[in-house]
């Protein structure tokens, strides 16, 4: 047997989602991002809605997500992407809405769209990823940064007398009468990106049925901004992160699987 | 008495070498290509010991740039003999 039998499209097990074209991601090796990237494409495609889904991606280290995903985006504001996604599927109510959004888009500059279209109830799905700290401008602290946590804004570590306490945006959205489903996932290992991907297939079914709106945190990581190697990274946001920021669903009133 | 046995393709001009592959193989297939970088001018990893692969994909799961293709086969043990 030589690896030539093996390799063999028959016995094909995994590849790059149909979705994600060949153009080169511009993360920072070993990034989070890219692998929620992954795993919608790979939703959408078992959904059948590559033709009819609509992602708006935010700004933040995300902004070209539109360049990877063969899908039709709309790129918003600084953390409009909420307000984007309510016009968008109002008007197009069969197209499946989801944004994309940093916890410096989602949960700074855009507190009160992300707050104000998950209470409407608005039919779309948020995928936040919650990294606790700006990216792409360089690692300033975000409202997510731990306490303690130094970044290139809080050097000496986030004190909460002088920055305030973590914003627990995820909860909050938990407590609002128009979340049908909130939940807070991960994906540093298999296991955790295969619970993951099940919430995000929940999040946008629950929006195509009209359930009210979802929010899906991915707790992720930065390693460029927090300083550490990838492998580094993931174990800090073991250790430190899921404290804070606690695995699991926050709330399911979707009746789905 | 049968076994999986898996095989791994690296897009290596797409890899950017952050060795999360490395550390989700369990069967110590994947390593860093040695003292050599891709046309993005990243290090690469390559299947250094491919003979162990059992084609479980943990690799390419969790694969943030989607390099990993994971091809796996049923084999019968005696005719690896
Ligand atoms: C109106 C406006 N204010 C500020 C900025 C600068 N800016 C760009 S990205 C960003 C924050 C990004 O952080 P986050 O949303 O956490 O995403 P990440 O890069 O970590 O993925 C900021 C403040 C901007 N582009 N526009
Ligand atoms: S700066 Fe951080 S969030 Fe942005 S691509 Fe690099 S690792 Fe990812
Ligand atoms: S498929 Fe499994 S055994 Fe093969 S290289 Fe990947 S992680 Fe290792
Ligand atoms: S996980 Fe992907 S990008 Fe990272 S070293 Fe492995 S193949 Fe390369």
């Amino acid at each position: 047997m030589t690896e030539n039998d093996i390799i063999s499209p028959e016995n094909l097990v995994y590849k790059k989602p149909e979705l994600m074209n060949d153009t080169p991601m511009h993360y920072c090796p070993g990034c989070s991002h890219g692998v929620v990237h992954k795993l919608i494409a790979e939703i959408i495609e078992e959904m059948g809605m590559e033709e009819k889904t609509v992602g708006v991606s935010p700004v933040g280290c995300a902004v070209f997500a539109y360049r990877y995903l063969d899908i039709d985006w709309q790129e918003a504001a600084h953390g409009r992407a909420p307000a984007l996604a309510t016009a968008i599927k109002r008007l197009w109510p069969d197209r499946l809405v989801f944004t994309y959004q940093g916890d410096g888009d989602l949960a700074c500059i855009g507190t009160a769209e992300t707050i104000h279209a998950l209470n409407r109830g608005e039919h779309i799905a948020i995928i936040f990823i919650n990294n606790a700290i700006y990216g792409m401008t360089g690692g300033q602290m975000a409202p997510t940064t731990l306490i303690g946590q130094k970044t290139s804004t809080c050097p000496y570590g986030r004190d909460p007398e002088l920055h305030g306490y973590p914003l627990n945006i995820t909860e909050i959205a938990s407590t609002l009468r128009g979340t049908c489903y909130v939940s807070r996932q991960s994906v540093d290992t298999v296991g955790s990106i295969l619970k993951a991907k099940k919430a995000i297939r929940k999040a946008f079914e629950a929006s195509m049925k009209g359930l009210g709106s979802s929010l899906v945190e991915i707790v992720s990581t930065c390693n460029s901004g927090w300083k550490l190697s990838p492998a580094e990274a993931n174990e800090w946001m073991r250790e430190k992160m899921f404290k804070e920021y606690v695995k699991g669903d926050l709330k399911d009133t979707t009746n789905l699987k | 008495m049968s076994t999986n046995r898996g095989a791994i393709v690296v897009d290596k001009d797409r890899c950017k070498g952050c060795a999360l592959c490395v550390l989700a193989c369990s069967k110590g297939v994947i390593s860093l290509a040695v003292r050599k970088v891709n046309v993005h001018g990243y290090p690469y990893v390559e299947p250094m010991n491919p003979d162990n692969c059992i084609g479980c994909a943990s690799c390419a799961i969790v694969c943030p740039d989607g390099c990993i293709e994971v091809y796996r086969k049923i084999i019968d043990k005696e005719d690896e003999q």
